[in-house]
Protein backbone atom coordinates (compact mmCIF):
# COMPACT_ATOMS: atom_id res chain seq x y z
CA UNK A 1 0.00 0.00 0.00
CA UNK A 2 1.74 3.46 -0.83
CA UNK A 3 0.58 5.99 0.68
CA UNK A 4 1.39 8.16 -1.70
CA UNK A 5 0.01 8.12 -5.07
CA UNK A 6 0.96 9.68 -8.40
CA UNK A 7 -0.45 11.95 -10.04
CA UNK A 8 -1.74 12.09 -13.32
CA UNK A 9 0.75 14.24 -15.30
CA UNK A 10 -0.99 17.27 -16.85
CA UNK A 11 -3.47 17.92 -13.70
CA UNK A 12 -2.76 21.40 -11.40
CA UNK A 13 -1.32 20.41 -8.42
CA UNK A 14 -3.68 21.62 -5.68
CA UNK A 15 -2.24 24.58 -3.37
CA UNK A 16 -1.45 23.66 -0.29
CA UNK A 17 -3.85 24.81 2.49
CA UNK A 18 -1.52 23.27 5.44
CA UNK A 19 -0.61 26.63 6.56
CA UNK A 20 -3.97 28.20 6.62
CA UNK A 21 -5.06 27.17 10.46
CA UNK A 22 -1.20 28.86 11.28
CA UNK A 23 -2.19 31.98 9.63
CA UNK A 24 -5.60 32.08 10.82
CA UNK A 25 -4.31 31.46 14.55
CA UNK A 26 -1.76 34.20 13.91
CA UNK A 27 -5.11 36.20 13.36
CA UNK A 28 -6.86 34.58 16.43
CA UNK A 29 -4.11 35.18 19.14
CA UNK A 30 -3.91 38.98 17.68
CA UNK A 31 -7.58 39.34 18.16
CA UNK A 32 -7.58 38.11 21.72
CA UNK A 33 -4.87 39.69 23.41
CA UNK A 34 -6.29 43.09 21.75
CA UNK A 35 -9.68 42.66 23.22
CA UNK A 36 -10.74 44.50 25.77
CA UNK A 37 -14.60 43.54 26.37
CA UNK A 38 -16.86 46.15 26.54
CA UNK A 39 -18.21 46.63 29.49
CA UNK A 40 -21.61 48.29 28.84
CA UNK A 41 -23.37 48.61 25.55
CA UNK A 42 -24.04 52.12 24.26
CA UNK A 43 -27.68 53.27 23.78
CA UNK A 44 -26.06 56.97 22.97
CA UNK A 45 -23.99 58.50 20.33
CA UNK A 46 -20.91 58.71 21.61
CA UNK A 47 -18.61 60.94 19.32
CA UNK A 48 -15.93 61.84 21.38
CA UNK A 49 -14.10 65.28 21.06
CA UNK A 50 -9.99 65.42 20.28
CA UNK A 51 -7.51 66.67 22.82
CA UNK A 52 -4.08 66.12 22.80
CA UNK A 53 -3.38 67.44 26.78
CA UNK A 54 -4.52 63.80 27.63
CA UNK A 55 -3.66 61.35 30.63
CA UNK A 56 -4.06 57.82 30.31
CA UNK A 57 -6.01 55.70 32.73
CA UNK A 58 -4.17 52.94 33.65
CA UNK A 59 -6.38 51.29 36.59
CA UNK A 60 -9.59 50.17 34.52
CA UNK A 61 -10.95 48.74 37.65
CA UNK A 62 -10.85 52.01 39.59
CA UNK A 63 -13.13 53.74 36.78
CA UNK A 64 -16.40 54.35 36.73
CA UNK A 65 -17.72 55.36 33.58
CA UNK A 66 -20.75 57.83 32.72
CA UNK A 67 -21.74 58.78 28.90
CA UNK A 68 -23.86 61.50 27.73
CA UNK A 69 -25.31 61.79 24.23
CA UNK A 70 -28.49 62.08 22.11
CA UNK A 71 -29.85 58.92 21.95
CA UNK A 72 -28.94 56.61 18.71
CA UNK A 73 -31.42 56.01 15.76
CA UNK A 74 -32.98 52.99 17.49
CA UNK A 75 -33.74 54.32 20.89
CA UNK A 76 -34.80 57.66 19.52
CA UNK A 77 -38.53 56.71 19.75
CA UNK A 78 -38.38 55.73 23.29
CA UNK A 79 -36.23 58.06 24.52
CA UNK A 80 -36.29 60.86 22.52
CA UNK A 81 -33.84 63.36 20.73
CA UNK A 82 -32.50 65.43 23.62
CA UNK A 83 -29.16 64.41 24.96
CA UNK A 84 -29.75 61.75 27.59
CA UNK A 85 -26.99 60.22 30.64
CA UNK A 86 -26.38 56.90 30.39
CA UNK A 87 -25.39 54.90 33.51
CA UNK A 88 -24.48 51.07 33.28
CA UNK A 89 -26.82 49.86 30.49
CA UNK A 90 -29.75 52.25 31.19
CA UNK A 91 -30.75 55.37 30.55
CA UNK A 92 -30.48 57.61 33.74
CA UNK A 93 -31.64 61.18 35.28
CA UNK A 94 -29.32 63.90 36.66
CA UNK A 95 -30.92 62.82 39.82
CA UNK A 96 -29.33 59.00 39.73
CA UNK A 97 -25.93 60.04 39.53
CA UNK A 98 -25.52 60.34 42.64
CA UNK A 99 -27.03 56.75 43.69
CA UNK A 100 -24.48 55.06 41.16
CA UNK A 101 -21.88 56.77 42.42
CA UNK A 102 -22.62 55.58 45.97
CA UNK A 103 -23.21 52.49 44.65
CA UNK A 104 -19.96 51.96 42.82
CA UNK A 105 -17.72 53.05 45.97
CA UNK A 106 -19.77 50.24 47.89
CA UNK A 107 -18.27 47.45 45.63
CA UNK A 108 -14.37 48.74 46.10
CA UNK A 109 -12.32 47.96 48.78
CA UNK A 110 -12.11 50.57 51.30
CA UNK A 111 -8.02 51.48 51.14
CA UNK A 112 -8.73 52.23 46.82
CA UNK A 113 -11.44 54.89 47.50
CA UNK A 114 -9.43 58.01 46.82
CA UNK A 115 -8.21 56.60 43.79
CA UNK A 116 -11.70 56.14 42.09
CA UNK A 117 -12.01 58.43 39.01
CA UNK A 118 -15.09 59.31 36.94
CA UNK A 119 -14.61 58.78 33.55
CA UNK A 120 -16.86 61.35 31.62
CA UNK A 121 -17.86 60.05 27.83
CA UNK A 122 -19.70 62.53 26.39
CA UNK A 123 -20.49 63.48 22.68
CA UNK A 124 -19.09 66.27 21.44
CA UNK A 125 -21.96 67.57 20.49
CA UNK A 126 -23.84 67.80 23.90
CA UNK A 127 -24.56 70.94 25.49
CA UNK A 128 -22.43 72.13 28.44
CA UNK A 129 -26.13 72.11 30.28
CA UNK A 130 -26.15 68.64 30.51
CA UNK A 131 -22.04 68.37 31.60
CA UNK A 132 -22.62 71.10 34.05
CA UNK A 133 -25.47 69.19 35.78
CA UNK A 134 -23.05 66.26 35.32
CA UNK A 135 -20.25 67.79 37.24
CA UNK A 136 -22.45 69.15 40.04
CA UNK A 137 -23.74 65.99 40.61
CA UNK A 138 -20.54 64.63 41.30
CA UNK A 139 -19.35 67.30 43.54
CA UNK A 140 -22.07 66.71 45.57
CA UNK A 141 -21.18 63.22 46.22
CA UNK A 142 -17.52 64.12 46.64
CA UNK A 143 -16.69 62.18 43.27
CA UNK A 144 -13.92 64.85 42.52
CA UNK A 145 -11.79 63.18 40.17
CA UNK A 146 -13.00 63.11 36.94
CA UNK A 147 -11.55 62.56 33.53
CA UNK A 148 -12.89 63.96 30.17
CA UNK A 149 -11.93 61.34 27.89
CA UNK A 150 -11.25 62.32 24.56
CA UNK A 151 -9.66 60.78 21.17
CA UNK A 152 -6.13 62.20 20.87
CA UNK A 153 -5.83 64.61 18.28
CA UNK A 154 -5.69 68.35 17.64
CA UNK A 155 -8.29 70.11 19.72
CA UNK A 156 -8.66 73.36 17.51
CA UNK A 157 -9.96 70.65 14.80
CA UNK A 158 -12.84 70.40 17.44
CA UNK A 159 -17.08 72.51 16.10
CA UNK B 1 2.98 -8.30 15.69
CA UNK B 2 3.29 -5.51 13.43
CA UNK B 3 4.18 -2.30 14.06
CA UNK B 4 0.89 -0.30 13.36
CA UNK B 5 1.28 3.62 13.76
CA UNK B 6 -1.49 5.44 15.44
CA UNK B 7 -4.00 6.84 12.99
CA UNK B 8 -3.28 10.36 11.70
CA UNK B 9 -6.11 13.12 13.25
CA UNK B 10 -7.88 14.70 10.38
CA UNK B 11 -6.70 18.51 10.90
CA UNK B 12 -8.71 20.00 8.20
CA UNK B 13 -11.27 21.79 9.97
CA UNK B 14 -9.23 23.53 12.43
CA UNK B 15 -8.91 26.07 10.16
CA UNK B 16 -12.64 26.14 10.59
CA UNK B 17 -12.68 26.46 13.78
CA UNK B 18 -10.07 28.89 13.85
CA UNK B 19 -11.75 30.53 11.78
CA UNK B 20 -14.87 30.27 13.96
CA UNK B 21 -13.20 32.09 16.73
CA UNK B 22 -11.52 34.70 14.84
CA UNK B 23 -14.77 36.38 13.55
CA UNK B 24 -15.70 36.36 17.12
CA UNK B 25 -13.33 38.10 18.08
CA UNK B 26 -12.75 40.56 15.72
CA UNK B 27 -16.79 41.26 16.16
CA UNK B 28 -16.64 41.80 19.54
CA UNK B 29 -13.74 43.88 19.38
CA UNK B 30 -13.85 47.69 19.84
CA UNK B 31 -10.77 50.29 20.67
CA UNK B 32 -11.69 51.74 23.55
CA UNK B 33 -10.19 55.04 24.80
CA UNK B 34 -9.24 54.87 27.79
CA UNK B 35 -7.13 58.60 28.14
CA UNK B 36 -8.51 62.02 28.42
CA UNK B 37 -7.78 65.43 30.44
CA UNK B 38 -7.70 64.81 33.81
CA UNK B 39 -9.48 67.24 35.66
CA UNK B 40 -9.58 67.85 39.75
CA UNK B 41 -13.18 69.54 40.82
CA UNK B 42 -13.96 71.90 43.59
CA UNK B 43 -15.44 70.11 46.32
CA UNK B 44 -18.92 71.52 47.73
CA UNK B 45 -19.11 75.25 47.78
CA UNK B 46 -19.53 75.62 51.75
CA UNK B 47 -21.82 78.95 52.37
CA UNK B 48 -19.88 80.19 55.78
CA UNK B 49 -16.59 80.39 53.70
CA UNK B 50 -15.89 83.98 52.52
CA UNK B 51 -14.39 83.83 48.96
CA UNK B 52 -11.12 85.39 48.26
CA UNK B 53 -10.87 88.60 47.16
CA UNK B 54 -8.49 88.54 44.20
CA UNK B 55 -7.13 91.47 42.08
CA UNK B 56 -8.61 92.43 38.73
CA UNK B 57 -5.76 92.18 36.80
CA UNK B 58 -4.97 88.76 38.22
CA UNK B 59 -7.79 86.99 37.12
CA UNK B 60 -7.81 85.71 33.11
CA UNK B 61 -11.39 85.70 32.11
CA UNK B 62 -12.68 83.24 28.87
CA UNK B 63 -16.17 83.03 28.33
CA UNK B 64 -17.94 81.05 26.16
CA UNK B 65 -21.06 82.04 24.37
CA UNK B 66 -23.93 79.78 23.49
CA UNK B 67 -22.69 80.02 19.33
CA UNK B 68 -18.86 78.56 20.71
CA UNK B 69 -17.43 82.07 20.36
CA UNK B 70 -14.86 82.86 22.36
CA UNK B 71 -14.40 86.16 24.62
CA UNK B 72 -10.90 86.37 26.26
CA UNK B 73 -10.86 89.76 28.65
CA UNK B 74 -13.48 91.13 26.72
CA UNK B 75 -12.30 90.85 23.16
CA UNK B 76 -13.34 88.13 21.05
CA UNK B 77 -10.91 85.78 20.19
CA UNK B 78 -9.94 82.38 18.11
CA UNK B 79 -9.10 79.63 19.54
CA UNK B 80 -5.95 79.09 18.14
CA UNK B 81 -4.86 81.93 19.84
CA UNK B 82 -6.01 81.15 23.50
CA UNK B 83 -2.88 78.97 23.92
CA UNK B 84 -0.48 82.10 23.49
CA UNK B 85 -2.96 84.33 25.06
CA UNK B 86 -2.85 82.38 28.70
CA UNK B 87 0.61 81.88 28.04
CA UNK B 88 1.24 85.22 28.06
CA UNK B 89 -0.72 86.27 30.91
CA UNK B 90 0.80 84.01 33.32
CA UNK B 91 4.15 84.63 32.65
CA UNK B 92 3.94 88.18 32.61
CA UNK B 93 5.22 88.46 36.35
CA UNK B 94 4.22 92.32 36.73
CA UNK B 95 4.61 91.80 40.64
CA UNK B 96 7.04 94.32 42.35
CA UNK B 97 8.83 93.69 46.29
CA UNK B 98 7.01 90.38 47.51
CA UNK B 99 5.21 89.10 44.25
CA UNK B 100 8.05 89.71 42.19
CA UNK B 101 8.50 86.64 39.67
CA UNK B 102 12.42 85.78 38.99
CA UNK B 103 11.62 83.58 36.79
CA UNK B 104 9.13 84.80 34.84
CA UNK B 105 9.88 85.93 31.23
CA UNK B 106 6.81 88.27 30.41
CA UNK B 107 6.28 91.75 29.02
CA UNK B 108 5.82 92.47 33.09
CA UNK B 109 2.82 95.06 32.49
CA UNK B 110 1.88 96.29 35.35
CA UNK B 111 -1.88 95.48 33.76
CA UNK B 112 -1.94 91.77 33.42
CA UNK B 113 -1.04 89.49 35.96
CA UNK B 114 1.92 89.66 39.43
CA UNK B 115 3.15 86.37 39.28
CA UNK B 116 2.11 82.92 37.91
CA UNK B 117 0.98 81.96 41.68
CA UNK B 118 -1.64 84.69 42.21
CA UNK B 119 -2.92 84.17 38.18
CA UNK B 120 -6.61 82.81 37.82
CA UNK B 121 -7.77 81.67 34.65
CA UNK B 122 -11.56 82.02 35.05
CA UNK B 123 -13.54 79.72 32.60
CA UNK B 124 -17.17 80.86 32.05
CA UNK B 125 -19.59 78.78 29.43
CA UNK B 126 -22.94 79.02 28.34
CA UNK B 127 -25.74 76.04 28.71
CA UNK B 128 -25.68 75.79 25.31
CA UNK B 129 -22.23 75.54 24.27
CA UNK B 130 -21.02 72.76 22.84
CA UNK B 131 -19.07 69.95 24.50
CA UNK B 132 -16.36 69.64 21.98
CA UNK B 133 -15.66 73.04 22.22
CA UNK B 134 -15.05 73.50 25.93
CA UNK B 135 -12.85 70.56 25.81
CA UNK B 136 -10.40 72.87 23.16
CA UNK B 137 -10.66 75.56 25.72
CA UNK B 138 -9.88 73.20 28.69
CA UNK B 139 -7.14 71.52 26.07
CA UNK B 140 -5.53 74.58 25.44
CA UNK B 141 -5.49 75.63 28.85
CA UNK B 142 -3.75 72.83 29.78
CA UNK B 143 -1.17 73.38 27.40
CA UNK B 144 -0.40 76.60 28.47
CA UNK B 145 0.40 75.67 32.07
CA UNK B 146 2.62 72.49 30.41
CA UNK B 147 4.02 74.56 28.34
CA UNK B 148 5.41 76.98 31.08
CA UNK B 149 5.74 74.25 33.27
CA UNK B 150 7.92 72.50 30.37
CA UNK B 151 10.16 75.70 30.24
CA UNK B 152 10.72 75.53 33.57
CA UNK B 153 11.45 72.26 34.06
CA UNK B 154 14.21 72.62 31.12
CA UNK B 155 15.92 75.41 32.81
CA UNK B 156 16.40 73.88 36.48
CA UNK B 157 16.98 69.95 35.57
CA UNK B 158 17.65 69.64 31.95
CA UNK B 159 14.39 67.69 30.88
CA UNK B 160 11.02 68.64 29.87
CA UNK B 161 8.13 68.17 32.57
CA UNK B 162 5.92 66.03 30.54
CA UNK B 163 9.29 64.15 30.72
CA UNK B 164 9.53 63.92 34.51
CA UNK B 165 5.98 62.94 35.19
CA UNK B 166 6.95 60.02 32.02
CA UNK B 167 10.00 59.05 33.95
CA UNK B 168 8.18 58.71 37.69
CA UNK B 169 5.54 56.25 35.57
CA UNK B 170 8.25 54.26 34.35
CA UNK B 171 9.25 51.47 36.15
CA UNK B 172 12.63 51.11 34.54
CA UNK B 173 13.66 54.45 35.67
CA UNK B 174 17.01 54.27 36.93
CA UNK B 175 17.53 57.61 39.17
CA UNK B 176 16.38 58.95 42.45
CA UNK B 177 11.99 58.85 42.51
CA UNK B 178 12.12 60.42 45.69
CA UNK B 179 13.88 63.21 44.13
CA UNK B 180 12.31 63.47 40.90
CA UNK B 181 8.95 63.51 42.75
CA UNK B 182 9.88 66.58 44.55
CA UNK B 183 11.60 68.00 41.29
CA UNK B 184 7.70 67.69 40.02
CA UNK B 185 6.39 69.13 43.15
CA UNK B 186 8.82 72.72 42.78
CA UNK B 187 7.54 72.79 39.05
CA UNK B 188 4.19 72.56 40.05
CA UNK B 189 4.41 75.15 42.59
CA UNK B 190 6.00 77.42 40.10
CA UNK B 191 3.22 77.84 37.66
CA UNK B 192 -0.02 76.06 40.14
CA UNK B 193 -3.03 75.15 37.54
CA UNK B 194 -5.33 77.43 39.30
CA UNK B 195 -8.14 77.05 36.83
CA UNK B 196 -11.70 78.15 38.17
CA UNK B 197 -14.80 77.35 36.59
CA UNK B 198 -18.13 79.78 36.89
CA UNK B 199 -21.46 78.56 37.26
CA UNK B 200 -22.54 78.77 33.91
CA UNK B 201 -24.76 81.81 32.58
CA UNK B 202 -28.58 80.38 31.36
Amino acid sequence: MSKFKKKKSGELPAISTASLPDIVFMLLFFFMVATVMRQNTLMIENNLPQADQVEKLDKKDLVMYIYAGKPSSRYKSSAGTQARIQLNDKFAEVADIAPFVLAERAAKREELLPFLTTALKVDGKTNMGLVGDIKKELREVQALKINYTTRIGAATENR
Amino acid sequence: MAKRSAPEVNAGSMADIAFLLLIFFLVTTTIETDSGISRKLPPPIDSEVEPPVLKEKNIFVVEVNKNNDLLVEEEPMEIGDLRAAAIKFLDNGGGSGDEACDYCQGARSSSSSDNPVKAVISLRNNRETNYSTYIAVQNELVAAYTELRNREAQRLYGKTFVQMEKDLKDVNYSGNKEKLKEDIKKIQLLFPEKLSEAEPKK
